[in-house]
């Protein structure tokens, strides 16, 4: 195992898939020149070049339907935005597009390409910059969507997502990049699409989180544990497709499930699993599955009430408390 | 024989590829005004005036980014250093009841339109006392009361909002005029093409206006769009000029012809106004991808310094006066500090406040 940064795993996995095939190329605004907005893509123009790594004006839909096309006509584009915000004038070449081609032309033709960048907020970057993205893209039919938690989920994951023949929208986090954690050096490394991983065993709650929330229902897990209260916790690593059956298969230990999400509360990850659970663990429920999520307003700038607005450990916490019945 | 293949490039190639050592600036300065101020029918009090607003510009952006870097407050801080003689030139020749709409790079549309110091440094750190309560910060000055709709953060996001305030003032038949203003990154947007043929199309009487300063981000104008910016508007059949941005008098001479123009004709304009900025993109950028020498060319002819020098020159004023307009945009700029940091910070009920006009359709409040 070797010791990495979140953006040095995403910057390997890039590197190890561009040296293996050179109809990869990856575009996105500062991508090249200037080594990434957040230096994910440092030293690639170096290694790989002019003509596979691209700096693109600020036009996120023009260059993010070019990459559409582009792998429609054989190549397999890694397309990079500055962030999930800015990917919203994109959102009619992914919607529309790239998640549709295949279908409306009846199979004739495939869309490999990878959409990835950082999503939702990283600090107090205000209401345009700082809304998280995965579940209204998991929404829409055709499209796999990834935010992992850690580097090395996400080394393994965007290796398999840059090999995947179908569009993928894979989500990173601005305060994640600096994140160091153990990333298999096996040969050739790639995590299936789809599954999700227990990080922590436990026998009272099962609590299931990814992203950049995985960290905060970490830490409310290590809190909880010195109150004796012991954690399950699962990270999906995969918004779509959603390992449920693995979900399933700790609430039927636990009895009790908190889901924590960085998303406004309507129609989230969160109300999707919460739904899944009902249907298929309901006799074995001891109480009402619980979700911690944004509150349904935009993001504030102030400090005071960005702090309030994002979800924190001490809410996953009352929400462990209040399934387990403990307040 | 066969031809040797050349490999494909995509992108044009910047500093990092280049190595000939010359200064290439980044946009060419077309020349200033050779008329004085009393043939552009301004007043004495009038340059006074604009030295000060410009100077207040400078001088709370460089003590913002002072506080910035003690952490006094966090988020983004793109900073407007180098082009205030756009802002200022442009609402000496707009009418106070005429509409300006900006980016992100807000600052100093805030101060001429307006926003106090107070109220500017207050949003900065997040305090209720800023011009939007602390809830948009660095990139959402506003003070609509003054017809200034503030700046927004998505690249080219604002400019059919530019258009639709346009729209509703001709709707409304009052004879005020927008300016729309946008950095030459957006220029690459579709939404200022779509709005440019939509304006052009139904007559708004609207100036766009791309303060171009040489780069988006960090890329130089040349890597990131094609041929002369201001050329674009032939394309849509609509007016245009290209003007020097770096001295308040040419902004004023030529904007104010130009909303003279649109006020008149009732037609939109698309205007670029060559400019620099000294600082980075916003504070995280490193500044790789120009030179200190390019940037020392553009602070020889500073529109400040270059506004100091004309009143002393004409003797509309003299240095001690200077010293003295100087010392108290100082106090001004300090003094807005210390209201930041002893304003409040919004009630925790201001999370849920300004999302909706009525009834606050909030989902699922805990």
């Amino acid at each position: 195992m070797a010791e990495l940064q979140f953006r040095e795993a995403i910057r390997e996995a890039i590197d190890e898939e561009m040296s293996q095939d050179e109809n990869i190329f990856i575009m996105g605004e500062e991508v090249a020149e200037y080594d990434g907005a957040y230096k994910v893509t440092e030293g690639l123009l170096d290694k790989y070049g002019l003509k596979r790594v691209i700096d693109t004006p600020i036009s996120e839909l023009g260059f993010a339907g070019i990459g559409v096309g582009a792998a429609m006509n054989g190549l397999r584009p890694i397309v990079e935005f500055m962030t999930w915000n800015f990917a919203v004038l994109a959102a009619d070449q992914i919607l529309n597009h790239a998640s549709k081609v295949k279908y409306m032309l009846g199979g004739q033709v495939s869309v490999p390409i990878v959409f990835r960048g950082p999503n939702a907020s990283a600090g107090q970057l205000g209401a345009t910059h700082s809304v998280a993205y995965d579940s209204m893209y998991a929404q829409f039919p055709g499209l796999a969507v990834i935010y992992p938690s850690e580097p090395d989920d996400a080394k393994g994951l965007l290796k398999s997502a840059i090999r995947n023949d179908d569009p993928v929208i894979f989500m990173e986090s601005e305060q994640m990049y600096g994140l160091k954690g153990e990333v298999s050096e096996e040969d050739d490394y790639t995590i299936e699409i789809g599954k999700a991983k227990v990080k922590r065993e436990g026998d009272d709650v099962t609590v299931v989180a990814t992203g950049k929330m995985y960290h905060i229902a970490k830490q409310a897990a290590n809190q909880l544990a010195k109150d004796d209260v012991e954690v399950e916790l699962i990270d999906p690593r995969t918004i779509k497709p959603f390992d449920i059956e693995t979900v399933i298969k700790s609430v039927k230990k636990t009895n009790r499930c908190v889901i924590v999400d960085e998303a406004h509360p309507f129609g989230g990850m969160a109300s999707e699993a919460g739904f899944l659970i009902q249907r298929e663990a309901f006799d074995y429920l001891d109480a009402p599955v619980q979700r911690v999520t944004l509150p349904d307003v935009s993001a504030p700038f102030s400090k005071k009430l960005f702090d309030l607005w994002l979800p924190d450990a001490k809410q996953v916490i009352d929400a462990v408390n209040a399934v387990t019945y403990r307040n | 024989m066969a031809k040797e293949k050349k490999e494909a490039i995509f992108a044009p190639t910047g500093l990092k590829n280049s190595n000939n050592g010359k200064i290439d600036k980044s946009v060419d300065l077309p020349d200033v005004t050779k008329k004085k101020h009393d043939d552009l029918g301004l007043s004495d009090e009038d340059v006074v005036k604009m030295f000060e607003l410009m100077y207040l510009q400078r001088r709370f952006e460089e003590r913002a980014m002072q506080m910035y870097q003690k952490g006094k407050f966090g988020g983004f801080l793109h900073l407007y250093i180098g082009q205030e003689a756009v802002s200022t030139g442009t609402v000496f020749a707009l009418n106070d009841d005429d509409d300006i709409i900006t980016a992100y790079r807000d600052h100093g549309w805030g101060l001429v339109r307006g926003v106090t110091a107070k109220e500017g440094m207050a949003e900065l750190y997040g305090k209720v006392t800023g011009c939007s309560k602390g809830k948009g910060g660095s990139m959402h000055f506003a003070k609509a009361e003054n017809h200034f709709w503030g700046g927004y953060g998505i690249v080219g996001g604002h400019i059919p909002i530019g258009g639709g305030i346009a729209f509703a003032n001709k709707y409304k038949e009052n004879d005020r005029v927008t300016a729309c203003f946008l950095g030459d990154g957006a220029v690459d947007q579709g939404s200022l093409h779509e709005t440019l043929n939509m304006s052009q199309l139904w007559k708004l009487p609207c100036i766009y206006v791309v303060e171009n300063n040489g780069y988006s981000m960090g890329t130089a104008a040349s890597r990131h769009t094609v041929g002369e910016i201001h050329e674009r508007a032939k394309g849509y059949g609509m007016k245009s000029a290209v003007f020097n941005g770096m001295d308040a008098f040419t902004v004023y001479e030529n904007m104010k012809e130009i909303s003279d123009d649109v006020r008149k004709e009732g037609l939109p304009y698309f205007v670029e106004v060559r400019t620099y900025r000294y600082r980075g993109h916003s504070m995280s950028d490193p500044g790789t991808y120009r030179t200190k020498e390019e940037l020392q060319e553009y602070q020889k002819i500073d529109p400040i310094e270059r506004m100091k020098s004309y009143l002393l020159d004409e003797k509309i004023i003299k240095q001690d006066k200077i010293d003295e307009i100087q010392d108290g945009i100082e106090d001004e700029v300090l003094e807005a500090i210390d209201f930041a940091e002893e304003s409040d910070f919004p009630d925790d009920d201001a999370l849920y406040e300004d999302m909706f006009t009525g009834t606050p359709y909030i989902h699922d409040k805990q």
